[in-house]
């Protein structure tokens, strides 16, 4: 499956967003490397979504650049993403698989292989058939997982995707995310569910304002933050 | 004749399948399917194409489609006869009072509702879709098949919608087919000029199928909207 060179470590390198005049994101430089949970964490409107947007090639820098690692440019980007609202084609779940899979030009057997092994690995195979805009938030954002792992990525962005979802929902997704990280993708997601970044992260990237304000391994960022925006948010302050 | 009479007339003619009713049914259906049948293949990809695309002008392109989709059918029938007729453009051709000419007349009137309506389909589902399609690699014109497929239900609602304008109008088929008998009388023609000439009973009869066509039509879409549902 690895049988091609990684394409971590990203370089994320004095990277600016400009929208309606104003810096969203502001010289924001980070790296991301092989392996483990990053989160980023930070209040509404740190830029949060902007970064992950960014880094998947969704938008485009005004300043600076993101990198991946050399020779990893192409059509197979093997980076994929999901969003906060699951994004459900009016097709049935295995369809809205097989076409993800047929974008990034996988046909035939190999598609229907991969669709079903998809299928079985998020235990959707007994809604294979149903409409996939009438399954629950749940099980929806369960699919738009499962399609983008379907793609074979080795970073997975992931936007706040459990906000939307009730609390058993919500620990079943990150019940999922910690078994992509134990099968070796890499996942880099948003949120701002303290909770949730302290259960999911291995490592936290807090971000207020568009800047970067506090990189470190989780075990370090919650037992004692070194900024004043961070202790603040981990004292659930609200911070602007 | 009496008023029962006219009516159990025209219940006979159309009970009876009378060859030359027939006739005037299937040349109607032909006539209108070909061009709805054109009409989708140009407009679809058109309209998709619309949506997506953005450049200086493209509202007045918009705003004119929308505006051509209440195009009189006279009018319609009047801009194809002038470029058919013999000193007209496209006169060398020979194709004025055909039923080629009438399927052209009948693509003008079809045309721009299957365009304006696919491009607001089309775009709607791209808002939502955005995200989405342009993470796994489909966009510009790579995006439009999945758009249009997952469009499918209301597009099939705007083809039925211009098969029911185009088989319901009678300016721009009289004016670009003549209403030769056997050649290019269609049904609502053919209502026109018998009902002037006093034979109701082939008018009414010719009636009841428009009648029952529409109804079917409007039966088949609201069965694609509820198909439609299932899919959300």
């Amino acid at each position: 499956m690895r049988d091609v060179a990684s394409i971590l470590p990203l370089a994320v390198d004095a990277v600016s967003f400009l929208g309606d005049g104003r810096r969203l994101i502001d010289g924001l430089s980070f790296g991301v490397s092989a392996g483990g949970l990053t989160v980023l964490l930070g209040p509404n409107g740190a830029g949060k979504s902007l970064t992950l947007r960014l880094c998947h090639g969704l938008l485009t820098p005004n300043e600076g650049q993101v990198r991946w690692a050399a020779g990893a440019e192409g059509r197979s980007r093997r980076h994929a993403m999901v969003f906060q609202k699951p994004i459900m084609l009016r097709r049935s779940v295995e369809a809205n698989i097989a076409h993800a899979l047929a974008a990034a030009g996988v046909f035939g057997a190999e598609r229907r292989e991969r669709s079903r092994a998809a299928l079985t690995r998020f235990g959707l195979s007994d809604h294979a058939a149903q409409a996939a805009r009438l399954l629950s938030g749940g099980e929806q954002q369960r699919l738009a997982i499962a399609r983008a792992w379907s793609l074979r990525p080795e970073l997975l962005f992931l936007d706040e995707p459990t906000s939307q979802l009730d609390p058993a929902a919500t620990r079943q997704i990150e019940e999922l995310l910690a078994g992509l990280v134990a099968e070796g993708i890499t996942v880099l997601m948003s949120t701002h569910d303290l909770g949730q970044a302290r259960r999911l992260a291995s490592r936290v990237l807090f971000l207020h304002r568009g800047k970067l304000i506090e990189e470190a391994a989780a075990a370090t960022f919650f037992a004692g933050p070194r900024s004043p925006e961070a202790r603040a948010f981990l004292a659930g302050e609200l911070i602007w | 004749m009496e008023f029962g009479a006219i009516f159990k007339a025209a219940f006979a003619l159309v009970v009876g399948l009378d060859p030359g009713f027939l006739a005037i049914v299937g040349l109607s259906l032909r006539v209108t399917l070909t061009a709805v049948l054109i009409a989708a293949v140009v407009g679809l990809p058109l309209g998709a194409a619309l949506a997506l695309a953005r450049f200086p002008g493209r509202s007045a392109v918009i705003v004119c489609l929308n505006a051509l989709m209440g195009l009189p059918p006279v009018v319609a029938g009047l801009f194809v006869f002038l470029m058919l007729s013999r000193s007209g453009p496209l006169g060398p051709l020979g194709l004025l009072f055909t039923p080629t000419a009438m399927i052209a007349a009948q693509v003008i009137l079809v045309l721009p509702i299957v365009i304006a309506l696919t491009r607001q389909t089309v775009e709607d589902l791209w808002s939502e879709y955005r995200d989405h399609l342009r993470s796994v690699g489909l966009e510009g014109i790579r995006a439009i098949p999945t758009l249009l497929f997952d469009g499918r239900f209301a597009l099939a609602t705007a083809l039925l919608a211009g098969f029911g304008r185009a088989s319901a109008e009678v300016g721009a088929v009289l004016i670009v087919g003549g209403n030769i008998a056997g050649y290019t009388r269609t049904m609502t023609t053919t209502i026109t000029l018998e009902t002037s000439k006093g034979d109701l009973a082939l008018a009414l009869g010719l009636g009841i199928v428009l009648i029952a066509l529409t109804l079917a039509i409007n039966a088949v879409a609201f069965g694609a909207s509820r198909i439609g549902a299932r899919y959300a």
